[in-house]
Formats: structure tokens, C-alpha cells, sequence
């Protein structure tokens, strides 16, 4: 860890926040599209299978 | 090969899917290098002490704030003159992710200002603009969940899209033509004297590189979930009216 002095909470505060709205950010941006694609799956199986 | 072909859906689901995991793969290589190098390789500065580790965060996510709402104007005006679907879909994708730069821009100049200039906030034209594009972000959002159309909606947020862009603008060049306030100018130039000291400049160009490439796997992502979703949705609006 480096020596960061008196301003060791700022530096750290800015890294944990930033950090952790960039991992909120790409976590949902993920698990909205996984849910999208297993919606749309199932929705193209049940007209797959209203087709035949 | 023209790029009005990206337009065409399917098209732009194969290429982005091709191309999306090295994207990513590059993002997370650059921002983990960048930031590790800058937090824990860098020296302190004179002026600044250790808060100018904040920089690998703060210029970056300011960049790319401003960056992605002028990626958002292009967008819209290409669904304004050719109707491209994809188009506003992006644009739409892109929000989000402009708005979380947005906060993390104003956050950590709120945290560096504080030691710094002794001041959590100040209304400084480079701020001020900064702050009203961030709240452009907000109603940009806000108004894509409020039209159930999704054609009007395209067509209000990209008319939304072009009068923001004038607070982009001012958030990127305030300090040029605003001689006051306390933001001081461009961390970046081609000018020696003003550009940062190279011991400082190539671990920041790794996480703008890092925040870039971050910035077009999200983008991409969120545009392919858009694409999806509308599909969805007309395979729904088939099956009521079968």
C-alpha cells in the first residue's frame, strides 16, 4: 500500500466509489441482458411451438 | 460494405458479438494496469500530495460523461434524418452509462476539491455545466420511460439529446472562454507546459484507454439487450393479437 499522508480518506473515497459504481454499473448491465435473452428464448420457443 | 449495413439488426448483433468479448477483455486489461500503476507506482505531487491519484478516475470519467452524450447526439441525428432503429437504441443504451461517469466525475472533483480548494462544491462554469449535463442525463432517461412509444420516444429524447449537447460543450470548453472559477484548465494538451508530467501522463492514458474501451463494451452490451428487448416485445404483441 502506498504512503498516501492526510489525504489517504480522500484518495481511498474516491477509489472505493468510483469503483463501486462502475461494478454496480457493469453488474447490471449484465444481468438485464441475461434476462432479456432467457425472455426472448422463451418467447421464441412458445412460437416455435405455436408454429408447428 | 457501407456502415448504414450496421443498421440493419442482425447485422449488428453478429459483428458486436464477434467483437464484444475483446473489447472487454481490453477494458478490463487497461483499467486494472492503469489504476495499479497510477495508485500504487505513481509519486506523490508537489502542489497536490497524494490526491493526484484521484486524476486516474476523475479525468477519465470526465471525459467520457461529455464524450458519451456527444456519441448520444450523433446517434439521434442519424435516427432524426435516416430512421435507424439501431441508432436510437444505442443512444438510449448509452445513457446510463454517461450518467454513471457523470457521478463519478462530480464525485471525485467533489472529494479532490475539498482538501484542495477547501470546498466540496463550487459554482464554477466548468462544474455548473458539468452538473446540469448530469441532471440532462437524468431527463433523458426519465423520458425514454415515460413514452410508451418507442418511435416518439426516439424522436423526444433526440430533440432532448441536441439541446443538451450545448452543456456538453460548455462542461468541455468552459475554461477556455470563462476566465473564472476554480476548475483549472485541461489536464491533457499538446502543449508541454500545460500537459501533466509524464509520470503521471501514461498511466492516465492507460485508464482513458481503459475508460474508452469500458465505454463501448457497455454500450454494446446494453444496445444488443435494447435490440432484444424490442424483439421481445413484438413476439408479445403478436401473441395477443393471434
Amino acid at each position: 500500500m502506498p504512503e498516501l499522508g492526510k489525504y489517504a480518506g480522500y484518495v481511498l473515497g474516491s477509489y472505493a466509489a468510483s469503483i463501486a459504481l462502475i461494478v454496480a454499473l457493469v453488474a447490471v448491465s449484465l444481468w438485464q441482458s441475461k434476462r432479456i435473452k432467457l425472455q426472448l428464448d422463451d418467447a421464441e420457443k412458445r412460437r416455435g411451438a405455436s408454429d408447428e | 460494405m457501407s456502415i448504414w449495413d450496421y443498421a440493419n439488426p442482425k447485422r449488428f448483433m453478429q459483428t458486436s458479438g464477434a467483437i464484444l468479448p475483446w473489447i472487454a477483455v481490453g477494458s478490463v486489461i487497461c483499467l486494472t494496469s492503469g489504476l495499479i500503476w497510477g495508485f500504487f507506482f505513481t509519486p506523490d505531487a508537489e502542489k497536490f500530495g497524494s490526491t493526484v491519484k484521484i486524476i486516474y478516475l476523475h479525468v477519465p470519467s470526465a471525459m467520457l460523461a461529455i464524450s458519451a452524450w456527444m456519441m448520444m447526439l450523433v446517434a439521434s441525428l442519424i435516427w432524426l434524418i435516416r430512421r435507424h432503429h439501431v441508432s436510437a437504441l444505442s443512444a438510449k443504451a448509452a445513457a446510463p452509462i454517461g450518467l454513471t461517469f457523470t457521478v463519478i466525475g462530480l464525485v471525485t472533483g467533489a472529494i479532490w476539491g475539498q482538501p484542495m480548494w477547501g470546498t466540496w462544491w463550487a459554482w464554477d462554469p466548468r462544474l455548473t455545466s458539468f452538473l446540469i449535463l448530469g441532471l440532462f442525463y437524468l431527463g433523458y432517461i426519465a423520458l425514454w420511460q415515460a413514452i410508451e412509444d418507442p418511435d416518439t420516444a426516439a424522436d423526444l429524447t433526440s430533440i432532448l439529446c441536441i439541446v443538451g449537447s450545448v452543456f456538453a460543450f460548455l462542461s468541455r470548453y468552459a475554461v477556455l472562454f470563462w476566465n473564472q472559477g476554480l476548475h483549472q484548465g485541461a489536464s491533457l494538451s499538446l502543449d508541454k507546459k500545460e500537459n501533466v508530467s509524464d509520470v503521471y501522463w501514461f498511466p492516465l492514458l492507460i485508464c482513458i484507454t481503459g475508460f474508452v474501451l469500458l465505454f463501448v463494451s457497455l454500450v454494446l452490451v446494453r444496445t444488443r439487450s435494447e435490440i432484444r428487448k424490442r424483439r421481445l416485445q413484438a413476439i408479445i404483441t403478436r401473441e395477443r393479437f393471434a
